[in-house]
Formats: structure tokens, C-alpha cells, sequence
């Protein structure tokens, strides 16, 4: 059949001509930058003001930071290295690395201790961020925060072990008694660690067990200081901020106005003025004869800050969720605390997750705040002990780079994590 | 038992709720009383008639050192507003511009709004408060470099003066009949309302089409102008110019003020930015493509069919920013504005040594400031609220 038309026609193409490729007008990056970058004049216009902007800033910035000095004693020195050169000074770095991460009384002999708990601390949370990991793991994280007290303010570690007991104690009696009513687990539990703490706060009170040298919370500083305010906070106001939401959507009236009082009062006032009312206000409160650390004075204000928006964020989650899962809780026969804990809140808290990462974000920035209330993290420490300093005094630029990228580091690698733990809890098929 | 009788629970649980708070505000209570007494304190109001006896560098309204501490958080109060409303306002521009050309088709602009998104947002505004600061203080030319013939810093146009001091603009110098032309220029901006919905109403009516825009911008100009030059011109500039060691006329605007300002706009314009995104992105691509399938313009497609729909998402986290930027303000006490965390919970707070009155009043403005927004916020949500059938 192939030779059919042998006579009738001088020449056939026996094989396929190969594919040409394609004119460097419509492909590659040619292509790719008249679509992307000049699709029209006006904005090819817009591509050049970018690469002027663009320009300018690198021009200005990267001398400046290539030239950089890391090596003087102050900036006086650091000056007639450069020679009239424009240049960054980082030698403000070098030399006063240990005050900006632990502050300036933290005892230098002791920053392995905080170092040692800032690496456990993502042993610890590596279970609770990603679920593929064994949940066994999930025994340490319960033990990291009563070890990182007692790693980062020393003294015995016998008052941390009877908290932690405390804490098995009541967890324990909780577990044994919430079969029969939620209520009756609660209080259980409750009471069975007060009982403990109690006990073990009576036998054991002036004895001494593998001892670490003790750091009052005032020799606390640093970066340092804003990470473990960031970490407690957080960590304390999201089940202080469960149970404001479900608060706030009972239908028990009193219960309900408390909440919605509380949540409303905490959201219009400016964190600066809870801040106030740690420093100069919350001692009036407590009993005369006890003096209150000003460091959990703070925790207390932050925490229920942060509680308060955080509610507010779950609160959108459960509004969220369709009536049907409500009525389909309830004709299963279970009770509220059965319908929230199995039913409700694992489905609202996944919608909320994004908000609650938000609001974890948005605390750990205004940690910085402390520096207003003589608090010395990152910038008390800048703004106080460094740019008073002789030898330091006018070093802006470096220094508040410095603490910008690591908030930056810090605020972007949690975003990022949101936004990876969004699409591995979407369930929708999309 | 009253727990599990489903008659009584609800009524248990509220009962045990509310012995709680009792009990723990009564407990603070009796703490806060024995401390007072211990220290010989009582809570009173009466410092507040008192002479403030300090200097505040910018005012709003006439103050001295001799006016009383109410006076002095009245300042603060009218400082914590002026910053608040021009934050809003520069935030609002920075924001809507950054959020739309986040969605521009040209991946360069695009980038480079998306980086400015994310490294303003990550950061505490406390720090760009102070790097801005320390620009305005450290790094402007001090006013007696503007001197010589050769000077080292010039003034931008011949009337804008950067120094360390601040930033010094003409202001406006007002003669009689300047209400006049005030007045003139407000009815012309009614006048231009009026032709624009007489205009639109005549199209639907008639179907006849007037032209809008340059009898706009005649009624604009031409009146406010004829009667400007009719009263003599009754309003001018005073330039700033150099007198001295300082500079002299024209209005001086701080450094704490320019830094506060600029800080909060453009930290605030991250979070807008994402907000606009998000508003312009939630209307349906249908929606627009129906609009064009319809026959409109792209302009007409973007003002009569995307943005109605988007403003609805945007608006009200934009009013939650603006709370945000309000109670943001009250960063200024660590430059030095004296907004009225810094008069009222600073300065009068430390002389006269009442913690717990200042801090309450201060809460209070705040709280107060809050609930208003918050009611404006309810009244849009109800007014644009989708009225389903």
C-alpha cells in the first residue's frame, strides 16, 4: 500500500519534519517578560520606576552593609577604621552579642542554661506543630515547661518536680472521674493537685535537691525575655481563650456577660495601659505582706490580653461551623462537655487556626513593649544599657536592624508554618 | 443533686459563677482598701484641678506649665486624635495602593509589594517607631546647616526645611474675610455633589448623557478663585526661614509627631494592604466577566460592579485597623509626643504619684474611643448587610 502513489507523485516525506521550535518572541524569557513585566507601556513604565526603587535601595544599603566593621572596641575606634567611610559598625554586635539575647545581669556563666532550653524547646514543640511525629513525644513537651523554670531561673528542682506532679496528679483524677460527669472530673482534678502542691510545698519545704544556682526574674533581659513572654502567653491564653468563647456563647446569662465584659474591656484598651497597671497598679491588689514578681505581673496582663483576643478568634470558629453539627451532637445523646470536646471545638478550632496564629504573631511583636515599663528585652536593652553606653552611644542603624531580622525570622517562619498547616488540615476537595 | 438535674443545673452553674466573682472582686477589693490604708492612700480625683507644672512642647490647645493636670490630659486627648486621624488617613493611601498593586499583572511590582507587605508586618511597629525617630533626630541636618552660601541641606521647594528639630512647613496666615472663601469653597464641593446626582438622575430619566467632568473641576476652581481675589486674598503662606540659630514662621511639626505618624501609617498600611487584597480577590471572577459580557468599560466594571462588592469585605477590618492605630498611638510616650498615655498616664501619673486614678481615666478614654468605633462598625455591617430572601 505504501508504493499506491509511487507514480503520481515526484517526492513523499516518509518521516515527520522535527518540531521547530518555537520564535523567541513567544517563548522563554522573552515571553516571559512581556507578559510579566511589560504587557503594555504603561506598565513597562511601571517596571522601570520598580527597577529605579529597587536600585536606589541597594545602592544605598549595600555598601553600607558589605563594609560593615565586626571587629572594634567602640564606635570611636570603629570610625577611624572606616575613615570617613559610610559603613555599618556591627562590632556593636560582636561585642554586645550576650547582652542582647540574655540582657545584662544575666550571669555569664550560666547563658548555657537558657541555651540549653531554647534548643529543647523545639524538641518540645515539635509534636504539638507537626502531627506525623510519635505522639510519645508528647510526654516531653508536658514535662519542657516545668524544666525550662528550672533551667532558666535555677534554684531546686524540687519546686518544679511538685508542680509537675501536681499537675499528673490532677490530670490523673480528671481522667478517672470525667467518664461520670465532666464537672465532677473538674474539680477532681482541681483539687487533687492544690493537694499536692499543697503536701509537697509543706514536706519538702527547705530541702535541697540537685541544686542550680538561683536568677532572680530582674537579671532576665535579652531577646531571651521577649521569646519566653511570647511562648508563656501564648501557650496560657489559648485555653484561657477556649473557654472565654464557649463563655461568651452560653446561654447562661451570667456566665455569658462576664465573658463578654471581660473579652470587651480587654480589647479596648491598649496593651500599654495593662502594662501600666502591671508596674504600678497590680500590687495594690494582692495581700500586703507578698510582693509579686514583676515578670509574672506582666505574664498575668499579657496573658489575658492575648485571652481576650484569642476568644474572639475561636469565637468566629464556632459561629462558623454549620447548626447541623450542634443538633447532631446533641441527638447523639451527649452532653455539652462530650459535644464540645468531641464534636465542636476540634472542628471550630481548625477553622480558627489561622486567626490564633495571627494573634500569636501580633503578641510576640508586642512583647517589645515591656521596654516601656523598664523591662530590659531586645529593645529595653537598646534603648537602655547600649545607646546610653559611651562607647556606644549613636549605633542606631546596626542594633535595630539586628532585633528587625530576628522578629522577622521568627514572625515569618510562623506565618509560613500557618499557612502549611492551612493546607494540611484542609479537607475540602478543592 | 442540683449538678446533675437539668431543671436546676443551669441556674447551679450561674449561682457558683457569680459567688465566684463576687468573691475574688471582693477579695481584691479588701487587698487594694489595706494596702491604701497601710500606705496612707485614698483614691480621689481633686489632683486633677491641680497645677500640672510641666511643659509640653506641642500643643493643640493654649496650654502652660501653670494650667491644671485636667488641661494637660485634655492636650493629650487632642494630641492622641491629631495622630490617630493622620495615621488613618496615610495608612488608608499607603494600604489601598500597596493591596492593588499586589494584583497587578506585573510580576516585578508585584514582588516588590509583597516583600514590603511582609517585612513591615513582621516586625513590631515599636522598633520602626524608633528606627523612624532616630532617622527624624539623628540623621536630618541640623538647622544651621541650611546657612551659607554653600549650605549643606536646602529646603525642599523653597518651603519644606528637614531638620532634627522637626520638619518645618508654611502655614497658612489668615486676614478678615478668609471664612468667606472657606465658605465658597465648601459650597462649591456641595454644588459639584448636586450636579453629579442631577446628572446622574437626568440619565435615567431621559436618557439624555451631560458631560461630568470638566464642569467638575470648573466648579471647583472658578468660584473658590473669584472670591479669593474679590476679598483681596485673604489668605496667604508664612514660609519658614532661617532666623538666627532656628528657623522661624511657619509651622513646626516635631520629630516625635513625624515619627509616630509615619510609623503607624506605614506599618498599619501592611495590614490594609493585605485587606484590600483579600476584599478585591473575594468578588467572584464571574461577577466581572458577566459585567464585561454586559457591554461595561473596565472602569465602569471596577466602580459599579467589583468595588461595591469588595468594600463590603474591606471595610470593616479596615475599621478594626483604625481601632488598632488609635490604641497604637499610645507608642508615643516612648518618643516623647505627648498623646495622653504620656501626659496623663506619664507625667502626671509619676508627679502626683495616683497610679490607680490615672490608669483608670486612661482605660477609660480608651474604652471610650473603642465603643465608638465599634458602633460605627455595627452600623455599617447593618446598613451593607446582604438582605437575603
Amino acid at each position: 500500500m505504501s508504493d499506491t502513489h509511487a507514480e503520481s507523485v515526484a517526492f513523499v516525506r516518509e518521516t515527520a519534519i522535527p518540531p521547530a521550535l518555537p520564535p523567541a518572541t513567544v517563548s522563554g524569557p522573552v515571553k516571559w517578560m512581556r507578559d510579566n513585566l511589560f504587557p503594555t507601556w504603561a506598565n513597562g513604565l511601571l517596571t522601570v520606576a520598580a527597577l529605579y526603587i529597587i536600585y536606589l535601595i541597594l545602592s544605598s544599603s549595600l555598601p553600607w552593609l558589605l563594609g560593615g566593621i565586626w571587629n572594634a572596641e567602640s564606635l570611636a575606634q570603629c570610625r577611624e577604621i572606616l575613615q570617613g567611610n559610610s559603613a555599618a559598625c556591627f562590632a556593636v554586635l560582636s561585642e554586645r552579642w550576650n547582652q542582647l539575647l540574655f540582657g545584662f545581669k544575666y550571669p555569664p556563666e550560666l547563658y548555657w542554661r537558657p541555651t540549653l532550653a531554647f534548643v529543647l524547646l523545639f524538641i518540645a514543640a515539635a509534636p504539638v506543630l507537626f502531627f506525623d511525629l510519635p505522639r510519645k513525644l508528647l510526654i516531653f513537651t508536658g514535662i519542657y515547661p516545668f524544666l525550662a523554670y528550672w533551667l532558666i531561673w535555677g534554684g531546686t528542682i524540687l519546686t518544679p518536680l511538685i508542680a509537675l506532679l501536681g499537675v499528673v496528679v490532677g490530670y490523673l483524677v480528671f481522667n478517672r472521674f470525667v467518664k461520670g460527669s465532666f464537672a465532677a472530673g473538674m474539680f477532681g482534678g482541681v483539687a487533687a493537685a492544690l493537694v499536692v502542691w499543697i503536701l509537697g510545698g509543706m514536706v519538702f519545704s527547705g530541702a535541697d535537691l540537685l541544686s542550680l544556682r538561683s536568677v532572680s526574674s530582674r537579671d532576665l533581659g535579652g531577646f531571651m525575655l521577649n521569646m519566653m513572654l511570647g511562648i508563656t502567653c501564648v501557650s496560657l491564653s489559648v485555653p484561657i481563650g477556649i473557654a472565654l468563647a464557649l463563655g461568651r456563647q452560653s446561654n447562661l446569662p451570667i456566665v455569658k456577660y462576664i465573658c463578654v465584659v471581660f473579652i470587651e474591656f480587654i480589647r479596648g484598651v491598649p496593651l500599654i495601659t495593662l502594662l501600666f497597671v502591671a508596674s504600678v497598679m497590680l500590687s495594690y491588689f494582692f495581700p500586703p505582706e507578698r510582693t509579686v514578681d514583676l515578670f509574672l505581673r506582666v505574664v498575668i496582663m499579657i496573658t489575658m490580653f492575648s485571652s481576650a483576643y484569642i476568644a474572639e478568634v475561636i469565637r468566629g470558629g464556632l459561629a462558623a461551623l454549620p447548626k447541623g453539627q450542634y443538633e447532631a451532637a446533641d441527638s447523639l445523646g451527649l452532653d455539652y462537655p462530650q459535644a464540645m470536646r468531641l464534636i465542636i471545638l476540634p472542628q471550630a478550632l481548625k477553622i480558627s487556626i489561622p486567626g490564633i496564629v495571627n494573634i500569636a504573631v501580633g503578641l510576640f511583636k508586642d512583647t517589645t513593649l515591656v521596654s516601656v515599663i523598664t523591662l530590659f528585652d531586645i529593645v529595653g536593652m537598646i534603648r537602655g544599657p547600649i545607646l546610653a553606653s559611651t562607647d556606644w552611644n549613636g549605633v542606631y542603624w546596626e542594633l535595630f536592624m539586628f532585633a528587625s531580622v530576628l522578629f522577622f525570622i521568627v514572625c515569618y517562619s510562623i506565618s509560613q508554618y500557618s499557612q502549611w498547616l492551612e493546607r494540611r488540615l484542609a479537607t475540602d476537595h478543592r | 443533686m442540683l449538678l446533675n438535674d437539668t431543671r436546676y443545673r443551669s441556674i447551679t452553674f450561674q449561682a457558683i459563677a457569680l459567688i465566684l466573682l463576687v468573691a475574688a472582686i471582693w477579695y481584691l477589693m479588701s487587698n487594694l482598701f489595706a494596702n491604701l490604708e497601710e500606705q496612707g492612700l485614698n483614691i480621689s480625683y481633686s489632683f486633677l484641678g491641680a497645677t500640672a507644672g510641666y511643659d509640653i512642647n506641642q500643643t493643640l490647645i493654649p496650654y502652660s506649665s501653670q494650667s491644671t493636670n485636667l488641661r494637660a490630659a485634655f492636650v493629650g486627648v487632642l494630641n492622641t486624635l491629631l495622630v490617630a486621624v493622620l495615621a488613618c488617613f496615610m495608612a488608608t493611601i499607603f494600604g489601598v495602593i500597596a493591596g492593588v498593586l499586589r494584583l497587578s499583572n506585573n510580576w516585578l511590582v508585584r514582588k516588590l509589594m509583597a516583600v514590603y507587605v511582609e517585612i513591615f508586618r513582621n516586625i513590631p511597629v515599636l522598633i520602626w517607631i524608633l528606627i523612624i525617630y532616630f532617622i527624624m533626630t539623628a540623621a536630618m541636618p541640623a538647622p544651621n546647616a541650611f546657612r551659607g552660601d554653600e549650605p549643606a541641606a536646602s529646603m525642599i521647594l523653597g518651603s519644606f526645611a528637614f531638620t532634627n528639630r522637626g520638619v518645618y512647613i508654611p502655614s497658612p496666615v489668615l486676614e478678615p474675610g478668609w471664612m468667606i472663601v472657606l465658605a465658597t469653597f465648601v459650597a462649591s464641593i456641595i454644588g459639584i455633589v448636586a450636579y453629579r446626582r442631577y446628572s446622574t438622575k437626568l440619565l435615567y430619566d431621559t436618557g439624555r448623557l451631560l458631560p461630568r467632568f470638566w464642569p467638575s473641576v470648573a466648579i471647583f476652581f472658578i468660584p473658590t478663585l473669584l472670591v479669593f481675589f474679590l476679598m483681596g486674598r485673604p489668605i496667604s503662606l508664612d514660609y519658614p526661614a532661617l532666623a538666627g540659630f532656628n528657623f522661624r514662621g511657619g509651622l513646626q511639626i516635631g520629630a516625635p509627631l513625624i515619627a509616630l505618624w509615619f510609623a503607624l501609617s506605614i506599618y498599619t498600611g501592611a495590614f490594609i494592604a493585605e485587606n484590600v487584597r483579600a476584599g478585591i480577590q473575594a468578588v467572584s471572577r464571574g461577577q466581572g466577566e458577566a459585567a464585561a459580557a454586559l457591554g461595561l468599560r473596565p472602569g465602569r466594571i471596577m466602580n459599579l460592579v467589583v468595588l461595591p462588592q469588595a468594600l463590603r469585605v474591606i471595610i470593616p477590618p479596615l475599621i478594626s485597623q483604625y481601632l488598632n492605630i488609635t490604641k497604637n498611638s499610645s507608642l508615643a510616650i516612648l518618643v516623647g509626643y505627648a498623646d495622653i498615655t504620656a501626659t496623663l498616664g506619664g507625667i502626671t501619673l509619676n508627679q502626683t504619684g495616683r497610679a490607680i486614678e490615672c490608669v483608670l481615666l486612661l482605660m477609660l478614654f480608651y474604652l471610650t474611643i473603642s465603643l465608638i468605633i465599634s458602633l460605627i462598625l455595627n452600623v455599617y455591617n447593618s446598613a451593607v448587610r446582604l438582605r437575603e430572601r
